[in-house]
């Protein structure tokens, strides 16, 4: 493989930024909506797990 | 339920524990060498393998992946086994990844010293050494993968989430950064050359930082801080965001490297936001470290563990709140190049890495000997010495690196630029003294736990199988609530691999593909030529010797080096350079304009001796490259590998090119003779000096040709 250039220009190149920011942002959003919603029991027993042994 | 009884294995830990602390040991004494070597030029002894830029890689790869390696594994081997509630997957593997480990270590001191480099900061490592890497990281993958299938707790604590980050971060960055021409059984190139290789190695240089020295270390500060409060962490849900926040982000940040250089300017700034993006699961994790303390701080005035923790998690709160800040382009421009780079990295490295170690180790030796450590107050000590030393080091660092980059700026109100660059050198010499003596403190402070440490173990004896019992995993898992996606993964440790890796994976892809393939990334310059056999030979003695440890080789455009050194470097400079020599630091000048600037004799007298031709210079000398002969034996497969990595010699050019060489290197010996120097021609001084009045001169080409055009 060399690395010649292969294309002549980058058109569309603000797509790259866009899709990786929303994946970013919607995994984002979708972690801190399992947080904010989940089991507090099971936060708490999860939480507890290094002090077990 | 049936409750099984299991032992956990005790001795790798320890294997672990001691591997850390020796190789601590020895890689803060060989950064001692290196920092007293810049204000000490006879501490480099004239020898080639005692010589700074031989000795910096052995220091930087010793404190990182010996020192911090050998933490990170005694971390995993201690947590991952509780945390999963089973023995490792298999002893044999541990042992496997234990010595595979030690042995690469071993080797990587050896062939550093010999000069066997790939010159790319932090993956120095040649070939042989990078698929050695390979297969031991794997080796412990399969071990900790085996350990969290058979683990006896369903759910998987944060800690584990970021091990396995760990491994499938570093995995990647490895390999993607390795790609290397071998062309003997030590040496290579890399895949890639100029910009693309700038760009490919500082993802892999910042990300080594936040995946090898950051990630790992999160997870067992998750883990042990817990543990020697005797708390749970403050608040989980926040540990879960500054997981999945840090992973997506850190990828990206890597271009902050290279801010203001020929690196195309939206990926600079692609670095930038994602860099000030950072602050926010950096500072969420370290609140959430120090919180877990809230109502407990009577306990850290009692307990050096906890001293040491707490000053780690700090650090690592000041380290990452700089990073974002020196990502910014106005600061860069200030803080690039300069100490203040070194300053930043020893808050993270001493503060971060080293104390959370210490704090670690003084936790689990009494723990796995089974007997209370042996002083308590010789901790604290270390404790106290460690940390002055830390501020005896960063301080002056930071000074020094301000100081300089304000007199590099410098102009007299004739236009003219105030310093010398030497002068820059000697005014900050003092600093540089104070911070050796910052190193000396920190690392008696080592040597204090190590006696600590041996006391400790002396008086109790290693429960090498600590026995436990957990029922085994049910098939029908209890659910609490409803069960939201996180659920579904979190309890699935190889999807989780899968996840992670994608999420790391676009980042980086993202990041380098527009790069590699568009043509207007990288302007090409008509006059930019491949280098003659002899340059290469002398490129390559460049990279061997560690040149580019205090040299850069990138002007930016700024007005003080433009007038200090010359036009600004492009990107289309640099398209031959497998790999790319731009540097990080300037403790001696850049050479990216050097070509032409003296004559043949003045090099060939300051490699002999700096100080004779630039009075208090810091320099070493490099006397063996006066009676070195050229390897010209290697120059046809030099030139083959060159060929395969796209550079334009002519066909079967592999065996004119030794011609061509001593015919170069013959004028070089002539030019030299006139100034009254006898040297034999096939000297490696010779290809050095080739090599270096070639250096950044193929613009001034293109200026003459461009004027020549507009002329007619």
């Amino acid at each position: 493989m060399k690395f010649i250039n292969y294309l002549e220009k980058i058109t569309d190149v603000d797509i790259y930024a866009l899709s990786s920011f929303s994946i970013f942002f919607v995994v984002f959003l979708a972690m801190g909506f399992w947080a904010w919603k989940a089991d507090k029991k099971m936060i708490e027993e999860i939480s507890r797990l290094p002090l077990e042994n | 339920m049936q409750v099984e009884k299991f032992y956990y294995d005790n001795k790798i830990v320890k294997m672990y524990a001691y591997a850390t602390i020796l190789w601590g040991v020895v890689g803060m004494l060989v950064g001692l060498l290196a920092a007293i070597q810049i204000y000490l030029p006879a501490a480099n002894f004239g020898l080639p393998m005692t010589t700074f830029g031989r000795v910096r890689p052995l220091h930087t790869n010793a404190v990182i992946f010996a020192f911090v390696g050998n933490g990170i594994f005694m971390g995993v081997y201690y947590s991952l086994q509780r945390l999963c509630k089973a023995r490792m997957f298999s002893d044999a593997l541990s042992k496997i990844h234990f010595w595979g480990w030690q042995l690469i270590i071993v080797s990587a001191a050896v062939t550093l010293l010999l000069g066997y480099t790939t010159g790319k900061e932090y993956a120095e490592l040649e070939w042989p050494i990078d698929i050695a890497i390979t297969l031991v990281w794997v080796i412990f993958g399969i071990n900790m993968f085996g350990t969290i299938l058979k683990r006896r707790e369903s759910h998987l604590y944060v800690a584990i989430w970021f091990f396995i980050a760990t491994w499938v971060t570093v995995a990647m960055l490895h390999i993607v950064n390795s790609f290397e021409i071998p062309f003997s059984f030590l040496k290579s190139y890399s895949w890639y050359a100029g910009v693309q290789d700038a760009l490919v190695q500082w993802w892999y240089g910042h990300n080594a930082v936040a995946f090898f020295l950051t990630t790992p270390y999160l997870g067992i500060m998750y883990y042990f801080l817990p543990k020697a409060a005797n708390r749970p962490v403050y608040s989980y849900r926040l540990s879960i965001i500054h997981f999945w926040a840090l992973i997506f982000i850190y990828i990206w940040a890597g271009p902050h490297h290279l801010l203001y250089t020929a690196l195309p300017d939206w990926a600079q700034s692609l670095g930038t936001v994602f860099s000030i993006m950072l602050i926010a699961p950096s500072w969420g994790g370290m609140l959430n470290g120090l919180f877990t303390l809230r109502g407990a701080w009577d306990k850290v005035r009692e307990d050096p563990i906890l001293k040491f923790m707490v000053v780690a998690v700090t650090c690592y709160g000041m380290a990452t709140f700089e990073g974002p800040m020196l990502s910014l382009k106005s600061v860069n421009a200030i803080s690039h190049f300069t100490d203040w780079t070194i300053a930043h990295v020893h808050i993270g490295a001493l503060g971060w890495n080293g104390f959370l170690t210490f704090g670690i180790l003084y936790w689990i030796i009494p723990k796995i000997f089974n007997t209370p450590l042996y002083s308590k107050k010789l901790a604290t000590t270390h404790f106290w010495i460690g940390t002055v030393g830390i501020v005896l080091y960063a301080v002056p660092m930071y000074w020094a690196g301000f100081e300089q980059a304000m007199m590099w700026k410098q102009f007299t109100d004739d236009g003219t630029l105030k310093y010398q660059f030497l002068e820059t050198v000697t005014h900050i010499i003092p600093l540089y003294v104070i911070r050796s003596i910052g190193g000396v403190l920190y690392l008696s402070g080592v040597f204090i736990m190590v006696y600590n440490i041996v006391k400790t173990v002396k008086s109790g004896s290693l429960v090498a199988n600590e026995a436990a019992e957990a029922p085994a995993l049910s098939k029908n898992i209890e659910t609490h609530g409803e069960q939201y996606w996180h659920r579904w993964i979190e309890r699935r440790p190889i999807q989780m691999l899968v996840f992670s890796l994608v999420a790391v994976a676009i980042g980086g892809a993202i990041e380098m593909i527009p790069t590699f393939l568009v043509k207007s990334n990288i302007p090409t310059i008509a006059a930019v030529k491949p280098y003659t056999p002899l340059e290469l030979q002398g490129r390559d003695i460049y990279i061997r010797e560690g040149c580019y440890l205090c040299h850069s080789q990138m002007v930016r455009p700024f007005r003080d080096e433009v007038a200090r050194y010359g036009e600004y470097s492009k990107a289309g400079e640099f398209v031959y350079d497998h790999p790319f020599q731009w540097g990080s630091k300037r403790t001696g000048p850049d050479l990216a304009r050097i070509g032409g600037k003296y004559p043949d004799s003045w090099h060939y007298n300051h490699m002999l001796d700096p100080r004779s031709m630039s009075p208090g210079s810091i320099m070493p000398t490099y006397p063996w490259l006066l009676d070195n002969p050229i390897d010209t034996a290697i120059t046809p497969a030099k030139i083959r590998a060159m060929q395969t990595l796209g550079v334009p010699y002519p066909k079967g050019y592999d065996q004119q090119a030794n011609a061509d060489l001593m015919a170069q290197a013959n004028a070089v010996r002539i030019n030299l003779k006139i100034d009254k120097i006898t040297t034999p021609a096939n000297r490696e001084i010779v290809a050095l000096i080739a090599y270096l009045q070639r250096v950044g001169t193929d613009i001034k080409l293109q200026r003459a040709i461009e004027s020549l055009q507009s002329n007619k």
